[in-house]
This record gives C-alpha cells, sequence and structure tokens, in this order.
C-alpha cells in the first residue's frame, strides 16, 4: 500500500511538472485532470489502510468536483480558448523554467522536513513533501505563465498540492469543512472563467502578463 | 441568535436585490435598510459583550462566536457597510447609465454577499471556515472590482484574484499544518479559542510554520509587501463606495486573522511571532512610504496609505505588551474610519471633476466646496495630523514603542510615517488649493453622496479629540483578546 501512495506521489509531482512545462492548454488541463484523479487516489489509498470512509467521501467529492464539474465548467466557458492551438506565452523558456521547478521542489522537501522530524507515518513522509512540492510548482507556474488559463490551472494545481499534504496530515478534518473547500474550488474555477471570458471580450486577449496599463510611471 | 441574524441579514438583502423591479431605488433601499439593521444588531452585540473579556458563544456552540477582537471588527465592517451602501445609492446611479437596472441590481447583490462574507470572518470560530470565509471576500468581490469593465478595471481584477487566491492556498497549508498540529496535541475542537488553550501541546515548529504560511498566504490579502502590487490597482479601479469597503476594512479581516496568532503563542519563551510582525511591518511602512510620493492618480495614492496603515498595525501588534495592543487596535478602527472616509471623498472628486488624475484636479475648493474641504480633511487625517484620529493611534504606538526601548524600530516607523505624512499632504494641498486651468461649470454632487460625506466624516473628527467610554471599553476588550 505504501508503494503504491508513493506512485501516487511520483506521478503528482510529474504533473504539476507538466501545469509549469507543457506547451498547449487543452494538454494542461487534461494533466490537471489527472492530478485530480491522483490526488483522489491517495486519499482512497489512505482511507484504506486507516480504515476511514471519511477519506472515501473526500476522494469521491475531489473526483466529482475536480475531475469531472470543474473541465466541464471550462469547457462550457472558455471551450474556444481550450482549443486554441498556440504555444503558451511563458516569461522563460521551458528547460530553464523545468530546472527552476526541479529546484522548488528540493526546497519544498527542505521546508517541512523538520515537521518530518516530529512523525514517523509512511504516508506523511511521502504525502507532505510531495503536497508542499505541489504548492510551491502551483505559485510558480502562476508567476511564470503569461496566460489566463494556465494561471488559473496553477491556482488549482496549489490547492490539489495543499489537500494532497492534507489528506495524509489532517485525514480527519471536518467533513463540512472539506465540503466548503470543495465548494470554494468551483467557485474560483467559475469566477476565474468567466473573468477571463470578460477579459477576452473587452481587451481582445487572454494574455493577462500583458496587461500593464496599471503602474506607477 | 443575534450572529446568526447578523450573518442573515446581508443574505436577505441580497436576496431582495434579485427581484426584477423597473425601479433601480428597491434594490439600493433594501441595502441601506439592510446596513443599518445590520449596523444596530452589531453595536448591540459588541455592547452586550460581557466585562470579563470572556468569549461569548451565542449560538451554535463552535461555530459562531464574538469577543473583543471580533466585536470591533464586526462594529467596523457593518459601519462601513452602511456608509459605503448610502453613498452608493448617488455614486451607482451616476455610474450606471440610464435604464441598466439589471446593472444595478447585479451591484447590490454583489455587495451585500460581499459584505456577508467578510462579516463571516471574525464570527466563525473554525479556523478552517474563517479560511474559506476569507477566500470569498476575494471571489466575491472580484465582479465588484471589474464593475466599470473597462480593460483597466479588469485588469485590476485579474491580479486582484490571481495574487489573493495564490496567497489563500498557501494559507490553506497552513490551516491543514495547525489542525496536524493540533491532532498530535490530543485533539478538540478547531477553534481559536481551543488552539489558544492547546498551543503549550502542539509541538513548537507546528505552530511556527502554520503561522508562517498563514503570513505570507494572508499577508497578500492584507496588502504587506512584497505581495501588496495587486492592491493599488484593485482599490483604485473599483467603484468607490466598493474601495471604502476594499481598503477601510477588507484588508482588516485578513490582518485578524494573523492577530489571532498571537495568543497562541503567548507561553512560548521562544516567541516568533514579534520580530516576523516587526520585520513585515517596518517594510511594508517604507515601501509604501517611498511608492506614495511618485503616484499619478489620486486613488492609488490612499491605496498606498492602506498598505503603510496595515504596516504601522502589524509594527504596533509586533511591540506587544498591553500598551502596543491597544494602540493596534486603536488604529484599526481610525483607518477602517478615515480610509473609508477618503474614499468617499475620492469618490465625490470624482464625480465633480470626470478625472483620476492628480495633476488634473486643482483649485477643486473653489470647484466644489464641499468635496475640496472633505479633501483637505481626509487627507490631513489619513496622513496622520493632530487632532484626528489616526494621529492618536500612531502617536500611542510611537510611545508604546519607546516604553519598551524599541528606539530603532521607533525611529525607522516615525521616519517612514513623515515622510507618507508629507506626500499625501503635498498632493492633497496641491489639488485643492492648485490653480485651476479652468473654472468649468460644477456638476452638484447627488444628495446622498453628500449626506454621506457628513456623517462619515463625524467619527473622524470626533475620535480624535475624545473616545467615548463605551468604545474605549471595547478597545481595551479586543486589545486583551490578544493577550497582555
Amino acid at each position: 500500500m505504501t508503494q503504491f501512495n508513493a506512485l501516487m506521489g511520483g506521478l503528482f509531482i510529474l504533473t504539476a511538472f507538466g501545469i509549469v512545462g507543457l506547451r498547449q492548454i487543452i494538454g494542461s488541463l487534461r494533466l490537471f485532470v489527472v492530478q485530480s484523479v491522483l490526488l483522489a487516489g491517495s486519499a482512497f489509498i489512505i482511507g484504506l489502510v486507516h480504515g476511514s470512509i471519511h477519506l472515501f467521501v473526500v476522494a469521491g467529492i475531489v473526483l466529482i468536483v475536480k475531475a469531472f464539474f470543474i473541465p466541464w465548467l471550462l469547457y462550457r466557458v472558455l471551450s474556444h480558448e481550450l482549443h486554441a492551438r498556440r504555444e503558451i506565452a511563458q516569461a522563460l523558456d521551458v528547460p530553464t523554467s523545468l530546472l527552476l521547478a526541479a529546484g522548488l521542489t528540493i526546497i519544498a522537501y527542505f521546508i517541512v522536513n523538520p515537521l518530518l522530524n516530529v512523525v514517523s507515518d509512511p504516508f506523511i513522509r511521502i504525502n507532505l513533501p510531495v503536497g508542499m512540492a505541489g504548492v510551491l510548482l502551483g505559485a510558480y507556474a502562476i508567476a511564470v505563465r503569461r496566460e489566463a488559463l494556465p494561471q488559473l490551472l496553477g491556482i488549482l494545481t496549489m490547492e490539489n498540492g495543499a489537500f494532497f499534504a492534507g489528506v495524509s496530515i489532517a485525514p480527519d478534518l471536518p467533513l463540512l469543512a472539506e465540503l466548503a473547500a470543495a465548494f470554494d474550488v468551483l467557485v474560483i474555477a467559475l469566477v476565474v472563467g468567466l473573468l477571463t471570458r470578460r477579459i477576452q471580450k473587452q481587451v481582445g486577449t487572454t494574455l493577462v502578463g500583458e496587461m500593464a496599463r496599471l503602474k506607477e510611471e | 441568535m443575534e450572529l446568526l441574524v447578523i450573518l442573515l441579514l446581508p443574505v436577505f438583502a441580497a436576496g431582495l436585490s434579485i427581484i426584477p423591479t423597473k425601479n433601480w431605488r428597491f434594490a439600493a433601499g433594501a441595502t441601506i435598510l439592510g446596513t443599518a439593521a445590520l449596523f444596530a444588531l452589531s453595536l448591540r452585540t459588541a455592547m452586550g459583550l460581557d466585562v470579563s473579556g470572556q468569549e461569548k458563544s451565542l449560538f451554535l456552540n463552535h461555530w459562531l462566536s464574538c469577543d473583543g477582537l471580533s466585536a470591533l471588527i464586526l462594529l467596523l465592517v457593518s459601519f462601513v457597510g452602511f456608509t459605503a451602501s448610502l453613498f452608493s445609492w448617488g455614486y451607482i446611479a451616476q455610474a450606471v447609465s440610464q435604464g441598466r437596472t439589471d446593472r444595478v441590481r447585479r451591484y447590490y447583490r454583489r455587495f451585500n454577499l460581499f459584505l456577508l462574507s467578510m462579516l463571516a470572518v471574525p464570527l466563525l470560530s473554525q479556523v478552517a471556515m474563517v479560511w474559506i470565509a476569507v477566500e470569498l471576500t476575494t471571489l466575491l468581490s472580484v465582479f465588484l472590482v471589474g464593475f466599470e469593465n473597462t480593460p483597466e478595471s479588469l485588469e485590476a481584477a485579474w491580479k486582484y484574484v490571481v495574487l489573493t487566491c495564490m496567497g489563500a492556498a498557501l494559507a490553506l497549508t497552513g490551516v491543514l499544518i495547525l489542525y496536524w498540529g493540533l491532532s498530535i496535541s490530543g485533539g478538540g475542537e478547531f477553534t481559536w479559542s481551543w488552539l489558544r488553550t492547546a498551543a503549550p501541546n502542539i509541538p513548537p515548529v507546528f505552530l511556527t510554520t502554520a503561522f508562517l504560511l498563514f503570513l505570507v498566504g494572508f499577508g497578500a490579502k492584507a496588502g504587506l509587501v512584497p505581495l501588496h502590487t495587486w492592491l493599488p490597482d484593485a482599490h483604485s479601479q473599483a467603484p468607490s463606495p466598493v474601495c471604502a469597503l476594499l481598503s477601510g476594512v477588507e484588508t482588516t479581516t485578513a490582518l485578524y486573522v494573523l492577530l489571532r496568532f498571537l495568543p497562541m503563542f503567548s507561553g512560548f519563551p521562544e516567541n516568533p511571532v514579534p520580530t516576523w510582525f516587526l520585520v513585515f511591518g517596518l517594510i511594508s511602512v517604507g515601501v509604501a512610504a517611498f511608492l506614495l510620493i511618485q503616484v499619478k492618480d489620486y486613488k492609488r495614492l490612499f491605496a498606498f496609505s492602506t498598505i503603510e496603515h496595515m504596516g504601522i498595525i502589524l509594527v504596533a501588534a509586533g511591540l506587544g505588551s498591553g500598551a502596543g495592543y491597544l494602540g493596534a487596535m486603536y488604529l484599526i478602527t481610525a483607518h477602517a474610519l478615515t480610509k473609508s472616509f477618503c474614499f468617499f471623498v475620492a469618490g465625490a472628486t470624482l464625480l465633480v471633476t470626470k478625472t483620476r488624475e492628480i495633476s488634473s484636479v486643482r483649485g477643486l475648493i473653489r470647484l466644489s466646496p464641499l468635496a475640496g474641504s472633505s479633501l483637505m480633511i481626509g487627507g490631513l487625517a489619513i496622513a496622520g495630523a493632530p487632532p484626528f484620529a489616526v494621529f492618536l493611534g500612531e502617536f500611542s504606538i510611537i510611545r508604546a514603542g519607546l516604553a519598551q526601548g524599541q528606539y530603532w524600530v521607533i525611529g525607522a516607523l516615525t521616519f517612514f510615517i513623515g515622510i507618507a505624512f508629507c506626500g499625501i499632504l503635498y498632493q492633497v494641498n496641491q489639488m485643492v488649493f492648485g490653480k485651476e486651468p479652468n473654472p468649468g461649470t460644477q456638476p452638484a454632487l447627488p444628495a446622498s453622496c453628500v449626506a454621506t460625506l457628513i456623517l462619515a466624516a463625524v467619527p473622524v473628527v470626533v475620535l480624535g479629540l475624545f473616545v467615548p467610554e463605551p468604545l474605549q471599553g471595547l478597545l481595551r476588550l479586543a486589545a486583551l483578546s490578544l493577550g497582555r
């Protein structure tokens, strides 16, 4: 079981790297779906070991909201944008970007190391560093991507990372909080999606990195 | 029970704003009445607090509760909500073209929901729910920031939502680590009050890591440097009544969550919180003071002053001791009242002059005596000139710092405050008294805007001269809930 979970963790980091470096929007979105399935998988495995029905419910919520509702919603709101054939505009080129992302993964491990010294749970030792890496890689994707949807996927990756750590360190978080958090993620996707559509309509581009009218001259 | 009613009132008003009436005044009136009732109820809750400072769980134990600090924030949010809804009556009617009642209704629906999320932050006691409430304050106000639908306002809305959601995701990790620490130490309710009791049993490294994630995450929301870049954009592009809410109280609700960490660390020999507060606070004050000198847009001027004030409050909280906490509480109050007044003035100036550029506004006192004199009062008050409320707050903080022998901190703080003071007054002075190029016709201000300006000016002026006894008691209670 621990090995299965480690596999989930490894694949999770890979998807986060993909969110940072993939060249096409539709591919990034598919990767996000895979990432959410991995999160649900990890929750399921830990639930199985701890014998906790609670985590099964969490896995179910993640699957419904992140692997189904959010992609569906983005298809509804921004289908044209999703199928754009162009490359995603980036502030750095992809190899440099991936190198920096690798550095961030190592930093994530150092951040959580003092916490890991306190516990010996094998799941936490995998999930916490991986989750923290997901959070940092998501933040990095927001910084380096210059387009609207890839930045949204960065935010969602951060949340996924937080919950990847969360299913191991806080398996008995009140269900109401989990439900509210899932709802919250859905609202983020909806709000940012609608805002992107409006920006596209009013400004004529979704290159949000290029918007720089507001500054001190 | 009162607390639940407080949360239900904005929902009710938002529901009324959805009703498709021909006349926009229905939604506006419902909102004004709703916020007035809200303010009355909050006042009652705050005055009904126990003198001993005991936490009062009025309803739904472990979910809603109200101690001194919550009551203070609650009171400020509901007061600014009331004045902002009053100002909206005249402002939105002018900002939205005739016949677009659907847009006006949409504005009021969002306004009420935004208000709801801000009221929920101090009232909820479950930490996980507080996180969601803070996140919702962003999500429910994004379209208020982008309300004018110009490329600039959409850009501001985008930066706002992306940076604050990024911060919130970091804070979420903090929430989970805090919960983990609590369950290691034996579990219990995941509320602020229980965390304070259980903190000595939680390994310090958990508390510190969680605190740092919160500080960076919600610091972005409160406008602390270096994640402040969205703030001047969002706070300058939103419609003025919304700016009053954003700048006056929304930043404070994010800061409130950070302040809740103070009592948790009170029993620790090596307390990391004050140092971090002092460092982040001083950097924010300094950067804001120097950026403030070079602004070209008067709404951005006030936005940078918000960053400066958030920094000062954080420094005051970092100084610790009863006097420092009391100063922080006093400045939170003074900031919320004065900054919302400043943004009402900015809105009135915008209505009169139709421009946001400082260099195009000259001789406002002759163009519109009311807007001009209000701008002068607002500028003096927010810069921290005596005898206004902000001055008293800053003065008590400086005195608290000197009493503790923190000479370097206080020296730097006074220097930055001085720079910001000169920066604000130089610009405001030119706008009010400068030589106007062409004395054009003067459009009259809507009556509701005039009424708001007068109403909002009262506490700004009065609180600098004397603080009424009940408010003083509430401030002391709020300071006590941070620690001694």
